[in-house]
């Protein structure tokens, strides 16, 4: 099952690279990983998504905590939560795409951030089925470009993820 | 009061109480021992490889309870050291290992003996610092202690760039630390410990499984109380000999790949299994899928969340140090009304006595060739069961666990987790430091002692007088039985050819040697090593029978009631 662990870490040089290094040497999965500091700087929030069963779930969440670096961790799919994305996507805007391209940007409440004679960059923020939905809509020959944050996620109303 | 950094760490270390600095000097630490040259707090061991300075250091603290110290220079003193740092943290030991580093104006420029130490060591250490400014030395160090010391120890790496050792500041060392992301728990929950009464009380055929957890936590008398008042039977991991004394008749031997009859089937067939500090690994329980086979309920008593339910579904956890966890298991115990079920238990106690019945730690000693049990068990008697005993890594370190009594903790001193060769000499160097009255045996093989061989000049050095035991069947023993039951006895280059002559080599380094081919001269000779040469380094060389292998055995991925014995062949 797809799992969305959240990490409160202090915020010092290294601490990304254990938290990478678990992982991989316990042959953990990372689907994606997002990491920046919070309002206080001397805390970074990552949000990992991660697949694996029950069991693999829970060592994920004891080897974290077991880290010297990491303060607090969360799985926030055992609750109400909501998850986001950013996207930029580069796509070719000449002749009659330029006009189909702005109308499907806009049903997908996407921005286009940036115009050339013959490109847009469009910003688009949702959940992975929406950016994916989306670059399913468009004509995929007409993709120069795309860039994704991975996911970053929080818990809903009472559910505080702080020191 | 200012000082450099070289003088901050000095001072951190005389702080710290530390008697002893396992190290070998090099460019990047030269202030270091410059400063250390002019004191007399503690005192500097210099090993001929940092391998050596970590498995000594590590050993030290393995039969102390204190925590090792070592030191070497950046680049490849770090990478020499790096298996000892891997040895120690497989095994929870604790260790402050203090490298050098180049300037740190230098890092990142592929400087001469530089290398990503704090990189290279992260998956093998509990934790690591790279201290780039020298006002943060002291809480470094301070922290590294605390880190090591604490919840689960491990070794803990400080990386110290050179222009750190020559900065100036203030310098206090600070009382006490606290790290909000850093809090083990210590206590045990009381809900999960009565539960675990309870499960206790109720068992019909119970079992304790105690690991190097309970020597580690320095519980080795509470365990053995708690282990009367049930009138349960108990097995020790490897890592777990001299948890529990090995003479005690309830005591089933070791466990595991190599272990009894009688613990590994009342550990497959026991209906309540209490685990204390062990992790259920591979070479302990072989397939988890058919130890799961048996239903059983476990209770598990661990410091380390991680080592729950990681290989064996648990159905009673409890976090804690072994030692507190214990203690309040005991209380409750006592407060209980119920008692264990004595019926049962004579029943179960009769089962294991069918099992221990099949005797299957038994072999021939022959008149010609020396079986190397045969020189485990007369080491045993010749030492009386008191000697400091450490191990390099194959057949003779399971004969060494299989044979040796341990009745006390911290005597049995092998590399458990990474199965380390080469452990094994500077180990007994460590435990020489560590215990100066103290006999100690090294029990290798003509292999394995090969690796750190060196070593024997730092032996001379510090006039240690180790008792080397090896082992010599002229070939890596576990490789080779593992290639006649598994490769069809293709012996692909597990035979050591063009070994040294043992006895003109510890001669040359200014040791004793000696070689023994006959079985009736292996009591005398270990007597005389014993006595005549007490304080000297006797290097015993063993020509032992080629063909003997370890039982009982539990293949890789077999079950712990799917033992070869030696019958069986």
């Amino acid at each position: 099952m797809r799992h969305i662990i959240s990490i409160l870490l202090e915020n010092e040089a290294g601490a990304l690279s254990r938290v990478s290094g678990l992982f991989s040497a316990r042959a953990f999965n990372i689907e994606s990983l997002t990491v920046a500091p919070t309002e206080d700087p001397s805390l970074s929030r990552m949000t990992i998504v991660s697949v694996g069963s029950d069991d693999v779930i829970e060592q994920i969440t004891k080897q974290l905590n077991k880290l010297i670096e990491v303060v607090k961790v969360v799985d926030l799919s055992e609750a109400a939560h909501i998850e986001r994305e950013l996207m930029l996507v580069k796509v070719r805007a000449t002749g009659k795409d330029r006009e189909e391209m702005k109308r499907i940007a806009d049903i997908f409440r996407g921005r286009i951030i940036d115009v050339t004679e013959s490109t847009y960059v469009i910003e688009l923020t949702g959940n992975n089925a929406k950016l994916d939905a989306f670059l399913d809509a468009i004509d995929r020959t007409l993709i120069l470009e795309t860039v994704r944050t991975g996911v970053c996620g929080i818990g809903r109303g009472d559910r505080i993820l702080k020191v | 009061m200012v000082l450099t950094g070289a003088e901050i760490l000095i001072r951190c270390l005389q702080e710290e109480k530390v008697e002893f600095v396992f190290g070998y000097p090099g460019g990047s630490v030269l202030y270091i021992y410059d400063e250390m040259f002019k004191q007399d707090k503690f005192k500097h061991v210099l090993v001929r490889h940092e391998q050596a300075a970590v498995h000594a250091a590590d050993a030290y603290s393995r039969s102390s309870q204190k925590i090792g110290v070592c030191l070497v220079t950046s680049g490849p003193g770090v990478t020499n050291a790096v298996t000892g740092i891997a040895t120690a943290y497989m095994d929870s030991i604790p260790l402050v290992v203090i490298t050098g580093q180049v300037p740190t104006a230098y890092i990142g420029q592929d400087a001469f003996q530089e290398c990503d130490t704090v990189g290279i060591t992260r998956p093998c250490v509990k934790h690591n610092f790279l201290v780039k400014d020298v006002k943060d030395l002291a809480t470094t160090i301070k922290k590294a202690f605390y880190l090591a010391k604490t919840g689960r120890p491990g070794p803990v790496l400080v990386d110290i760039p050179k222009d750190v050792t020559n900065h100036k500041c203030e310098f206090s060392y600070p009382k006490s630390v606290t790290m909000r992301s850093y809090n083990p728990v210590t206590k045990g929950h009381t809900g999960q410990i009565k539960k675990a009464v309870q499960l206790l009380l109720e068992a019909k055929r119970p079992m304790i499984y105690a690991g190097g957890g309970v020597i580690l936590s320095d519980a080795a008398e509470l365990l053995k109380k708690l282990v009367k008042a049930l009138g349960f039977p108990i097995t020790n991991t490897l890592m777990g000999l001299g948890g529990y004394p090995g003479t005690d008749p309830q005591f089933l031997g070791m466990l595991g790949m190599h272990g009894t009859v009688e613990a590994n089937m009342a550990m497959q067939h026991c209906d309540v299994l209490l685990a204390i500090g062990a992790r259920f690994d591979d070479r302990v329980i072989g397939s988890p899928d058919h130890f799961a086979e048996q239903p059983r309920k476990i209770i598990h008593i661990d410091i380390d969340p991680s080592s729950i339910s990681k290989r064996v579904k648990v159905d009673v956890p409890i976090v804690g140090g072994v030692s507190e966890v214990l203690e309040d298991l005991m209380k409750q115990l006592e407060l209980a009304e119920a008692k264990p079920d004595a019926k049962a238990l004579a029943d179960w106690w009769q089962q294991i006595a069918e099992w221990r019945a099949k005797d299957c730690l038994k072999y021939k000693q022959g008149s010609k060739l020396i079986m190397p049990q045969f020189v485990i068990q007369k080491l045993y008697e010749v030492t009386g069961g008191n000697a400091f005993v450490s191990s390099d890594v194959g057949q003779h370190q399971m004969w060494a666990a299989q044979y040796y009594k341990f009745d006390k903790p911290r005597r049995w001193i092998n590399s458990g987790g990474l199965g380390t060769m080469g452990f094994g000499l500077p180990a007994a160097m460590g435990v020489h430091f560590a215990n100066p009255k103290a006999t100690v045996a090294c029990v290798t093989g003509e292999a394995s002692i090969q690796m750190c061989i060196q070593e024997l000049s730092t032996c001379k050095q510090y006039r240690l007088p180790i008792k080397i035991i090896n082992l010599n069947n002229r070939y890596l023993g576990m490789v080779r039985q593992w290639q006649e039951m598994f490769h069809g006895n293709r012996y692909a280059e597990s035979y050591i050819d063009a070994l040294p002559d043992f006895v003109k080599l510890a001669e040359a380094y200014g040791h004793v040697g000696m070689q023994i081919t006959k079985p009736e001269d292996v009591e005398p000779a270990l007597r005389r090593a014993f006595t005549e040469h007490k304080n000297d380094l006797v290097f015993m060389d063993f020509i032992t029978d080629q063909t003997a292998n370890v039982f009982p055995m539990v293949a890789a991925g077999k079950g712990l009631s799917q033992m070869i014995l030696a019958e069986d062949l």
